[in-house]
């Protein structure tokens, strides 16, 4: 399986974009190293899920309905959602069958 | 190498086609459209001949012609086609990708009134309308303009990384045959080297997307950044037009090429071949005793905002023909040009005369007779009717 974390050899961290502060920052034409890999969709976000452990169950239903995907599977087994690509279409949390997800209203 | 030039006699759309071959264009897709056909078939002539190393491609549609040339031109390549009227209207989506992802293609726009009712004459509506593109425009008054156009426009495209457009009159121009000098091919490579892309999808190293979504928070950098290439433009096309004037003896220096302005009660000011017939007219009227002058934009995009802010200082008059209409306000030209105004010291009498529409002729009598006209509204100082339908027929 692509590790997207090592895509073009570059780590996800290495390949964070540039945050421009000034429009000479930017570049000339919009060109961008990689694609969604830089170009975080957790901008997109009004509403963050968060994932209540407690309830969780494992069953990864969540995992597997992510289209971005933006959920991963920690070592210990628990789900962890990367807000940098979480687009906050709720499908998560409305695909959990235990609720164990619930769609906040994100204060940025 | 001392310049000799070529001369040749060729038609307006063979003056495309040889300076795109001169400008050793890569890539060339196009879809043929009455009166722009020519130009392609002759290009189609130099690589049957082997007298040039381009890629065709064939398409089905001026849409996919304009598509595979912005995907050739972000490989790098120097990239030609060449439309007309409906076809560019066709091509619309697509004008904003190649100056979104800023690149410096060339295209011939062979000014076709729209249909309906069908008309393959002249009028410049069609390239007008493509206005808010991102695309540079040069209007040529004859078939030597074609030809230095082109190989200007690429320097300068590819300088401020920004596409354009070099428009003829159909007909009166792509299909009508004059000397034009050619520059002997080495002397065009020194002029115009090979080009240096901004970037290159070509290369494999440090693979990248181009055109990807910008969420608000970027995109309004970026338009900023076209119309910042746009401003600068004017400084390149100027410096590329006073170059070439030294190098080849044909001065593009100035955005708007003028006449008689220094003592003229009023002048002419438009775009295009009618440029021609207005020229040979003002010597006349000049002849006549009238005081009379012509202003003839040559860039219409960048607009040369401070060069006609000059001319206004300097009269009292300006006739603007349009050979367009925009419905629902008035000629394009005039309504930039009163536009460019408001702010200036200058307010000269301005009256907007549509000529020309849909290849009606525009004869030196007509220069003549709106010559009378300007000289009334002068003597008046004022101008009662602003936009008139000159040919009309009441
Ligand atoms: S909200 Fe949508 S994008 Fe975010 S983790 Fe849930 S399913 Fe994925
Ligand atoms: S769908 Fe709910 S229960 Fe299942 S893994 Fe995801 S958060 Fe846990």
């Amino acid at each position: 399986m692509v590790d997207v974390n090592t895509l073009f050899g570059k780590t996800k961290e290495e390949a964070k974009p540039i945050s421009p502060k000034s429009v000479e920052e930017y570049p000339e034409a919009p060109i961008s190293l990689g694609t969604t890999l830089v170009n975080f969709t957790g901008d997109w976000r009004t509403f963050m899920p968060v994932i209540d452990e407690s309830k969780c169950v494992k069953c990864y239903i969540c995992w597997k309905f992510c289209p971005e995907p933006a959920i991963f599977i920690k070592p210990d087994g628990m789900v962890a959602i990367d807000y940098d690509y979480c687009k906050g279409c709720g499908i998560c949390a409305n695909e959990c069958p235990t609720k164990a997800i619930a769609m906040v209203r994100e204060e940025k | 190498m001392e310049y000799k030039p070529i001369k040749k006699v060729v038609s307006g759309n063979y003056a495309a086609a040889y300076a795109a071959l001169h400008a050793r264009v890569q890539v060339v897709a196009a879809y043929p459209i009455t009166p722009q056909t020519s130009i392609i078939e002759k290009i189609a002539e130099f690589i049957a001949n082997g007298l040039a190393d381009i890629q065709y491609i064939p398409v089905e549609s001026e849409h996919s012609a304009m598509a595979a040339c912005i995907g050739a031109s972000a490989t790098g390549a120097r990239v030609f086609t060449a439309t007309s009227a409906q076809g560019l209207a066709l091509m619309h989506e697509m004008l904003h990708w190649a100056s979104g992802a800023r690149l410096p293609i060339v295209m011939v726009d062979v000014n076709r009134a729209m249909a309906p009712p069908w008309s393959v004459w002249d009028d410049q509506t069609d390239s007008l309308a493509q206005r808010d593109t991102g695309w540079m425009q040069f209007y040529a008054e004859n078939n030597q303009e074609v030809y230095d156009g082109v190989l200007m426009a690429y320097k300068i495209a590819e300088t401020v990384n920004l596409p354009a457009m070099i428009v003829e009159s159909a007909f009166i121009l792509s299909h009508t045959y004059d000397i034009v000098e050619m520059i002997p091919q080495e002397l065009v490579d020194e002029f115009l080297p090979p080009r240096k892309p901004l970037y290159s999808l070509a290369n494999f190293e440090e693979p990248f997307a181009v055109g990807g979504l910008a969420t608000p928070n970027d995109y309004y950098e970026f338009r900023y950044k076209i119309a910042k290439a746009m401003e600068e433009a004017k400084d390149v096309i100027k410096r590329v037009g006073k170059e070439f004037g030294e190098k080849f003896g044909r001065d593009y220096s100035e955005m708007i090429e003028k006449a008689y302005i220094d003592d003229a009660d009023f002048v002419f000011m438009g775009m295009g071949s009618l440029m021609g017939t207005v020229k040979e007219a003002v010597d006349m009227l000049r002849k006549e005793g009238y005081k009379v002058g012509y202003a003839k934009v040559r860039w219409f995009r960048p607009f040369p905002k401070e060069e006609l802010i000059e001319i206004a200082e300097s009269v009292k008059g300006i006739a603007v023909l349009d050979r367009n209409y925009s419905f629902g306000q008035e000629g394009i030209l005039f309504n930039e040009a009163k536009g460019s105004l408001y702010n200036a010291s200058a307010h000269p009498l301005m009256k907007n005369y549509i000529v020309g529409l849909g290849g009606r002729d525009f004869t030196v009598k007509d220069v003549k007779a709106i010559a009378e006209d300007m000289k009334k509204i002068i003597e008046k100082g004022k101008v009662e009717e602003e936009v008139e339908w000159y040919h009309l027929k009441r």
